[in-house]
C-alpha cells in the first residue's frame, strides 16, 4: 500500500513539475528592426509589430478581419449631433503591466489618455519632444494637430475629445497605433528620475504581452501578461527573431526555426505551400498599387491620352509575373473589401490596337516618357524594376518608347510628390484606419497636390464628394458619396490602377489563432500552438 | 622603433580629420534630408518640416553644425540616430562585437586554410594540387556573396539540418551579453549548450564571409613563395644541405610572409565595414548592416559616427601590420 501510495505521489509531482517546466514560446522571424518602443514616434508597421500591437491598447480596436472598430480600453462612447465631441467611457479595472522596470500603484484612468493625446498635441507638454529626435509624425499626418481642439478628463474614467471640424473617420484614427494609451504613472516616474528617453526603450502598456529585453537588430522578447483584460494569452513567451531576409526566413520556417513569418518572397511561396508541415494564410490587402501619370505635364494632362496608355497595359500578365498572382486586379483607389466601393466601375479594355489608335487620335506621335520603378519591395509592390519592364513591353507595342529609371527609396518619395516630376511613377498605399477617407481623399483630394497627390489631379467634383463624404456621419449615405467619386475617378483616369495585393502568412501546421489583421498588422494574443 | 610609432600615431590626426569631413560632407550631398523621411510614405507639410529641421538643429549653417560635430566627438558624444533616438557611440559598441567576432573567425579560416594552401601550391607548382587550389580560389574570389550564403544555407541547414538558418545563438538561450562576443558570453552564462550552439551558428557566416579572403590569401601566399623560391639564398641554403622543411619553413616563408601580412592587413579592414551581405543573410546584428541601413534613412550621425569609428579601427590595424614588418624583416627595423 504504502509502495502505491509513494508511487503516486512521485507520479503526479512528476506531471506537475512537467507541466510547469513547459513554457510555450512562440517564435515569430520579422523582416526588420524596431526602430524604437515608443509607438507614436514613429510610422513603419515593422516597429508597431514590436511595440503597440504586443504591448498596448487603444481607446477602440479594429475588428479581426475587418475594418471596423470595436471597444478596447473605452468600453462605450458618445457622439455629439454636430460631430465635434466624442465622450468615452473607459473600462473598469484595467490594469497596466507589471515589469521588472516599473511597478504601477493603480490601474488605468482618464489621466492615461489625456497625457496619450496632450503629449503630441501640446507643444509645451515636456513630453512633445522627451528626448533627442522624439517627433510625432503620424498624428501630424493624420491632421489631428488642426482638426484635435483638446482631450480632457471629465472623471476618472470619462475622457472628452473635442474637435475643431467634424471627421467622419475620427474613430477610426483612434484604432491606430499612435493612439496607444500609455501609462501617465510610468510617465512620470520616468520624468522624475530624469530618465525619460527609457519611455522609447522600454515600453509599458496594459497590452497582452509584456517587453521583457531587446538585443539590437537580433531579438525581441516579450512574456504574457496575466492579468490581461481581454484574457491573458495561450502562449508563455513571444519572441521576435529579427531575420531581414525574405528567403531565408521561409528557410527558417521550413527548418521549424520560427512558428510564422511574415512578407514572403514570392518566388518562394510555392515551396512553403508544398511543404506538409507549413499552412499558408492569405488575405486581400488593404492597399492598392498604381502607376500615376502627372496630369500637370502634357500629353498626361489630356484624358484621352491617360486611357489610351491605361489600354496598352496587360493588367493580368503584370500580376502573374510580379505577383505570382497573388492580387486581386485593381479597379478602383480602394480595394473591394472596404466599404464604399464601387463594384459597378471598369478598367479599360486591354487593346493595344485601340490604344494606338487613340493615341494617334490625340495627336501623340512617337511619345518618349519615363517609367520610375519603385526601388524596394512593398506590400503592395513586390519587384517595381520588373514591373517595370513589363509596362515598357507594353507601351512598345503601342509605339511609346518607355525609359526606366530609378532612385533610392528616400529620393523616390521626394520624385512623387514633385510636381514638375518627369514620366509616370509607380506608387502605392496601405490603408491607415480602413476609411475610404484615408485613400480617397488623401491620395486624390486637392488639398494633397503635391504631397501625397502624386498625380497632382485636382477636381472639383470628385473633391467636393469626397469633403462632404468627411463630415456626414451616416456611413450608408457616405458610401454612395464615394462610389460616385469613384466613377469619376475612372472617367478622368489619373492613374493606371495595377493591383491589391494579397498579404500570404506562411505559418507552422501547430500554430491556431492566428488572425490577419486588415491593416497588416502581425497580432498574437490569440495564438496558440498545438502539439 | 618608439619614434616610428610615434610618427604613424601622429599621422592618424591629419587622416582622421580629412575623414571626418569626408563623411560629414559625402551624407549630406546626398538628395533629400533625413527630416522628410520621418512620416514615412506620408507626405509632410512644409511648415512641419521646417519645425523639424529647427528642432534637430539642420537649419544651422554647414560650418556650425560641423563644429558642433567634431566638439561633440572629442568628448565622446557621437550624436544620436534619428531613428532609434539613441547614442550612436552605445549602438556602435552594441553591434561592433558581433563584427569582430565574425571577421575574426572569418580571417582565422581564411589564414589557417590559406597560407597552407598557397604554400603547397608553391611548392608544388604545376601538379594537381596546384590546378585545384588556383582553380578554386578564383571560384571563390568570383562567386557572389549572397548566391553562395544562399546556397549553404540551403544545403547544409535546410536539407541535412547540420546547421542552423541564421542568428548568433539558439533563441532558448537568453543571456545578457558581457564582451559582446557570443563565444565568451555563452560560456560565461554557465548555461549547458550555449557555447556549442554559439559555435554552430559561427560556422557558415564564417565560411561565407571567409571565402574571398581565403582566395586572396591563397593565392598571394603562392605567388610570394613562388617568387621567394626563386631567389639566390634559397639555392645555396639547398645546396648546403638543410633539410626541405628548413628551407622552406624557415627562409623562404619568413621572406614570402611580407606581402602575406600586407594582404591580410587590407581584407581584415575590408571585413570590418564589407560584411553587409553576409550580416544580412545571417541575420547577424553588426555594424554592416547598421551603417548601409543609416544611409537610407539619411541617418546623418549614424553614418559621420560609423565611418569615423571604423575608420580608426581600419588605421590602427593598419599600424598593427607596420609594426609586424619590423618584426618580420629585419631590414625594416634598421632603416624605420
Amino acid at each position: 500500500m504504502r509502495l502505491i501510495k509513494t508511487l503516486l505521489a512521485a507520479s503526479a509531482l512528476a506531471v506537475v513539475l512537467a507541466g510547469g517546466a513547459y513554457a510555450k514560446t512562440f517564435v515569430y522571424c520579422s523582416e526588420g528592426s524596431p526602430e524604437g518602443f515608443d509607438p507614436a514616434a514613429y510610422t513603419s508597421g515593422t516597429t508597431f509589430d514590436a511595440s503597440s500591437r504586443p504591448v498596448y491598447n487603444r481607446l477602440v480596436e479594429f475588428d479581426y478581419g475587418k475594418t471596423t472598430v470595436h471597444p478596447g480600453l473605452a468600453e462605450k462612447w458618445e457622439i455629439s449631433a454636430d460631430g465635434l465631441t466624442y465622450t468615452f467611457h473607459l473600462r473598469k479595472g484595467v490594469k497596466f503591466q507589471t515589469t521588472d522596470f516599473f511597478t504601477p500603484t493603480r490601474e488605468l484612468n482618464a489621466d492615461d489618455v489625456v497625457f496619450s493625446f496632450m503629449r503630441q498635441l501640446d507643444k509645451t507638454n515636456p513630453w512633445y519632444s522627451y528626448t533627442n529626435g522624439i517627433s510625432y509624425d503620424y498624428f501630424v499626418s493624420m491632421s489631428l494637430p488642426t482638426e484635435l481642439k483638446s482631450v480632457d478628463k471629465v472623471d476618472d474614467l470619462t475622457v472628452k475629445f473635442t474637435l475643431n471640424t467634424p471627421d467622419a473617420a475620427f474613430l477610426a484614427d483612434l484604432g491606430m497605433d499612435f493612439a496607444s494609451i500609455v501609462s501617465k504613472e510610468y510617465a512620470d516616474s520616468l520624468a522624475k528620475s530624469g530618465n525619460q528617453a527609457q519611455m522609447n526603450q522600454k515600453p509599458l502598456g496594459t497590452g497582452p504581452f509584456i517587453f521583457v529585453d531587446y538585443q539590437q537588430d537580433a531579438a525581441i522578447r516579450f512574456k504574457a501578461n496575466p492579468d490581461y483584460w481581454d484574457g491573458a494569452p495561450k502562449i508563455d513567451d513571444l519572441v521576435f527573431a529579427i531575420t531581414p531576409d525574405a528567403s531565408v526566413r521561409a528557410q527558417k520556417l521550413k527548418a521549424g526555426e520560427c512558428d510564422l513569418i511574415p512578407y514572403p518572397n514570392p518566388a518562394d511561396i510555392a515551396d512553403l505551400q508544398s511543404d506538409a508541415d507549413l499552412k499558408l494564410d492569405s488575405q486581400e490587402g488593404l492597399n492598392v498599387a498604381y502607376l500615376a501619370y502627372n496630369t500637370l505635364m502634357p500629353p498626361f494632362d489630356k484624358v484621352e491620352v491617360r486611357k489610351a496608355l491605361n489600354m496598352s497595359f496587360n493588367r493580368d500578365a503584370m500580376i502573374q509575373a510580379v505577383y505570382g498572382g497573388n492580387a486581386t486586379p485593381a479597379v478602383n483607389p480602394i480595394p473591394p473589401t472596404m466599404w464604399g466601393y464601387n463594384k459597378d466601375t471598369k478598367n479599360e479594355e486591354y487593346n493595344p490596337d485601340k490604344a494606338k489608335q487613340m493615341l494617334a487620335d490625340a495627336g501623340v506621335k512617337n511619345l518618349t516618357m519615363k517609367i520610375w520603378a519603385m526601388p524596394v519591395s512593398r506590400p503592395y509592390n513586390p519587384n517595381g524594376h520588373r514591373l517595370a519592364e513589363l509596362m515598357q513591353a507594353d507601351l512598345a507595342k503601342v509605339g511609346v518608347t518607355a525609359n526606366i529609371d530609378t532612385m533610392d527609396w528616400a529620393q523616390y518619395l521626394k520624385q512623387l510628390g514633385s510636381k514638375t516630376r518627369d514620366g509616370a511613377m509607380q506608387a502605392g498605399w496601405t490603408g491607415d484606419n480602413g476609411d475610404p477617407d484615408n485613400f480617397l481623399a488623401v491620395l486624390l483630394g486637392c488639398d494633397a497636390v503635391p504631397s501625397n497627390n502624386y498625380s497632382n489631379w485636382c477636381d472639383k467634383d470628385f473633391n467636393d464628394l469626397i469633403l462632404k463624404a468627411k463630415t456626414t456621419s451616416d456611413q450608408a449615405e457616405r458610401a454612395k458619396l464615394y462610389e460616385q467619386a469613384e466613377q469619376i475617378f475612372k472617367d478622368q483616369a489619373p492613374w493606371f490602377t495595377i493591383a491589391h495585393s494579397k498579404v500570404i502568412v506562411p505559418m507552422k501546421k501547430t500554430v491556431t489563432g492566428f488572425v490577419m489583421d486588415p491593416l497588416g498588422y502581425h497580432r498574437f494574443e490569440k495564438v496558440d500552438k498545438t502539439e | 622603433m618608439l619614434s616610428f610609432l610615434l610618427k604613424r600615431i601622429a599621422l592618424l590626426v591629419p587622416t582622421l580629420i580629412g575623414i571626418s569631413i569626408v563623411s560629414f560632407g559625402l551624407i549630406r550631398v546626398l538628395s533629400v534630408d533625413p527630416v522628410s523621411l520621418l512620416s514615412g510614405e506620408h507626405a509632410m507639410s512644409p511648415e512641419r518640416h521646417a519645425e523639424l529641421m529647427h528642432q534637430f538643429g539642420f537649419d544651422r549653417p554647414i560650418w556650425l553644425q560641423y563644429l558642433d560635430y567634431v566638439f561633440g566627438v572629442l568628448h565622446g558624444d557621437f550624436g544620436v540616430s534619428i531613428t532609434t533616438k539613441t547614442s550612436v557611440l552605445t549602438q556602435f559598441l552594441t553591434l561592433f562585437p558581433a563584427t569582430l567576432e565574425l571577421s575574426l573567425c572569418a580571417m582565422l579560416l581564411a589564414i589557417v586554410l590559406g597560407i597552407p594552401a598557397g604554400i603547397f601550391a608553391a611548392i608544388k607548382r604545376g601538379s594537381w594540387f596546384d590546378q585545384l587550389a588556383t582553380g578554386t580560389a578564383l571560384v571563390g574570389y568570383s562567386m557572389p556573396i549572397f548566391w553562395w550564403g544562399l546556397l549553404l544555407i540551403i544545403v547544409f541547414s535546410g536539407g541535412l539540418h547540420w546547421t542552423p538558418v541564421s542568428g548568433r545563438i539558439d533563441l532558448q538561450y537568453f543571456f545578457k551579453p558581457v564582451t559582446g562576443f557570443m563565444l565568451i558570453d555563452s560560456l560565461l552564462s554557465g548555461q549547458k549548450g550555449a557555447f556549442q550552439s554559439a559555435v554552430s551558428h559561427l560556422i557558415l557566416p564564417s565560411i561565407v564571409l571567409g571565402t574571398i579572403p581565403l582566395a586572396v590569401i591563397a593565392r598571394q601566399t603562392r605567388s610570394a613563395m613562388l617568387e621567394v623560391l626563386g631567389e639566390d639564398y634559397i639555392r645555396t641554403a639547398r645546396s648546403k644541405g638543410l633539410p626541405p622543411r628548413r628551407v622552406v619553413g624557415l627562409h623562404a616563408f619568413r621572406n614570402a610572409l611580407i606581402p602575406v601580412v600586407t594582404t591580410i592587413g587590407l581584407q581584415v579592414g575590408l571585413l570590418m565595414a564589407g560584411a553587409v551581405l553576409t550580416e544580412t543573410i545571417f541575420s547577424w546584428p553588426g555594424v554592416g548592416k547598421w551603417m548601409i541601413d543609416a544611409i537610407g534613412h539619411r541617418d546623418y550621425a549614424v553614418v559621420q559616427g560609423g565611418l569615423l569609428i571604423i575608420a580608426v579601427i581600419i588605421m590602427l590595424v593598419n599600424l598593427c601590420v607596420d609594426l609586424l614588418y619590423a618584426v618580420i624583416n629585419p631590414r625594416v627595423r634598421v632603416h624605420g
